[in-house]
């Protein structure tokens, strides 16, 4: 242990210090308070009332029909929407990486839906599936109320979820597929592998890092929906997710006892969704990221 | 013939995806520019071109307050971000010291994080400070939510840069500073920039925090504002002005994503492929 090592030590935790302390500040103490409150009957419209209740809060949470509704609908919403973009992704990806013309033709456009803000995006779409306003009845000859009833306002949430993010997954499994050693795929073609064993035996196993972070980072992002189905439908036919719920109790409601214990179980609910794909996919994330 | 095929298959496949990508652009543009009393024709461009809705929109006190709070909040979360991101990327990548996994990992989770969970304990915690429906109410979770995206994206640049240009230029006498000033620097900056441009988009786009920690033209940003547009009178949707407002903000970030759009793409995956 020299002067030197001391001296770099100092300076790393110096430079670090800053950003360490504004994510515990503004994560770490929030979610311990959270916990806190979610122990104690706390309603803003009744302050005088509030007492320390156990998990009481939780116990209502959990018998409660609203919140099982809620996860099935984000289960659901996350289930077909990861599926359907990550299908879509890997086809786009692989044209991506075989366009002989174009390439950045279409790299530049793909990342239009990308810059859209996720409320323009989910109006856009709200507009074209409405019945008076839209084109889509038009289009396709119908006369649906798209919104209005539960399966075809997923059908919107969803779609709209798939047309925003199908290009970033793409665009990362593009980055994957650069990293693969061509003289591998070219070796299996000269051995006899048809098209569809080399991406079996070769492209997909050596993907499997690139697409575990992209899956892990899709199911938590699809997990925490809220900007589309808040403009698309605020809740009602049906198709309220949990964050809508936590956001209803919390800042409409105004019950922060309550309402924290959505949070909390919210909180729950992705970290279990963290660590089973994280172990699913095997390589720890900090080596794939960051390291 | 082989050739031939191969140039309209792939011109119809970049076909595809451009219109893929621009439907509801130009769906958007086209509602904003229909006069008012052809929103409700279903057809999807305008039979004649207004702009009513914008004119609207700019007379409105909301929206134009509603801009210039999201411009200059994503403006300044960016600086903060990206100032205490470099530091962070720096030392991960420059320096050895005991606690680099435990900073990469507790990066991670913040990265997972779900913002949902802190809404009520800031909501709480903002009124009693006086935070709420500020500025800084809304800088401080935007600076903290963007610190991973910004450390991945600067680490990852960070790494690809020649830092032995640094010791050859103090070997030929130059002074710390200057050889950070003209050497590292200049060097660094493209990658600084791709990280500001994404922490900038993700401040631009949120609407959780915002709709939550906002109730007021005070601090309300477009996204929010949007959301809660009402029309002239309760019966009337104000679909025309929701679109235009739509198009002002999303045209900027569209161009700026166009022109900078390799470095962009280099940014969204350097942290996630790169061993």
């Amino acid at each position: 242990m020299n002067k030197r090592n001391i001296a770099e030590r100092r300076l790393a935790w110096l430079l670090c210090a800053p950003a360490l302390a504004a994510m515990l500040l503004v994560t770490a103490y929030p979610i311990l308070y959270a916990i806190w409150l979610s122990l104690h009957r706390y309603d803003l419209r009744f302050p005088e009332q509030s007492r320390f209740i156990g998990l009481a809060n939780y116990a209502s949470v959990l018998s409660s029909e609203v919140w099982w509704q809620a996860l099935t609908n984000t289960v659901i919403i996350t289930i077909c929407s990861v599926t359907v973009e990550l299908v879509l992704g890997f086809a786009l990806a692989l044209l991506m990486f075989k366009a002989t013309l174009g390439r950045r033709t279409i790299r530049t456009v793909i990342l239009i839906p990308y810059a859209m803000i996720t409320v323009v995006s989910a109006l856009a779409w709200k507009f074209a599936f409405d019945p008076t306003t839209g084109f889509v009845n038009a289009l396709l000859n119908l006369d649906q109320a798209w919104l209005t009833e539960r399966w075809s306002a997923f059908f919107v949430i969803i779609f709209t979820e798939i047309w925003k993010t199908t290009p970033f997954m793409a665009l990362l499994l593009l980055a994957g597929l650069t990293l693969i050693p061509q003289d591998l795929l070219k070796a299996a073609r000269v051995d006899g592998a048809t098209a569809w064993q080399r991406f079996i035996h070769i492209t997909l196993p050596l993907m499997k890092p690139t697409i575990g972070v992209a899956l892990l980072f899709r199911t938590l992002d699809a997990f925490r929906i809220f900007d589309t189905v808040y403009v698309q439908t605020r809740g009602a036919a049906g198709t309220e997710t949990v964050s809508m719920v936590g956001y209803n109790v919390l800042i409409a409601r105004l019950n922060l006892g309550l309402g924290s214990a959505v949070s909390v179980l919210i909180f729950i609910a992705m970290l279990i969704i963290a660590l089973l794909l994280i172990k699913g996919f095997g390589a720890p994330l900090s080596q794939t990221r960051g390291q | 013939m082989q050739n031939r095929l191969e140039t309209l298959f792939w011109s119809a496949f970049g076909a595809i995806v451009t219109v893929y990508a621009l439907i509801p652009v130009a769906w958007i543009v086209s509602l904003s520019l229909k006069r008012p009393s052809d929103l409700n024709d279903r057809r999807f461009f305008p039979s004649e071109i207004s702009f009513d809705n914008y004119r609207a929109i700019f007379k409105d006190a909301q929206f134009p307050a509603a801009l210039w709070n999201s411009f200059g909040i994503a403006l300044i979360a960016t600086l903060l971000s990206i100032m205490l991101a470099m530091f962070t990327a720096y030392a991960l990548v420059r320096l050895e010291f005991p606690g680099k996994k435990p900073m990469l990992v507790g990066v991670l989770a913040v990265s997972m994080f779900p913002p949902v969970s802190i809404i009520g304990p800031l909501f709480n915690l903002w009124r009693s400070l006086g935070l709420f429906d500020t500025w800084a109410g809304l800088i401080i979770p935007y600076m903290t939510f963007t610190l991973p995206l910004a450390i991945w994206t600067l680490a990852a640049f960070f790494r690809e840069l020649p830092w032995d240009l640094d010791k050859a230029a103090r070997i030929d006498g130059a002074t710390p500073f200057q050889a950070f000033y003209y050497i590292i620097a200049p060097l660094a900056a493209p990658g600084v920039f791709t990280a500001a441009i994404l922490v900038f988009i993700f401040a631009w786009n949120d609407f959780l925090f915002a709709t939550s920690l906002t109730s007021t033209n005070a601090a309300r940003t477009v996204p929010a504002a949007i959301a809660f547009f009402t029309g002239s009178s309760q019966f009337e949707q104000p679909t025309g002005s929701i679109a235009a407002a739509s198009v002002v903000v999303t045209l900027p970030v569209i161009v700026i994503v166009l022109l900078f759009q390799q470095r962009i793409v280099a940014g969204l995956t350097a942290g996630a492929v790169k061993g």
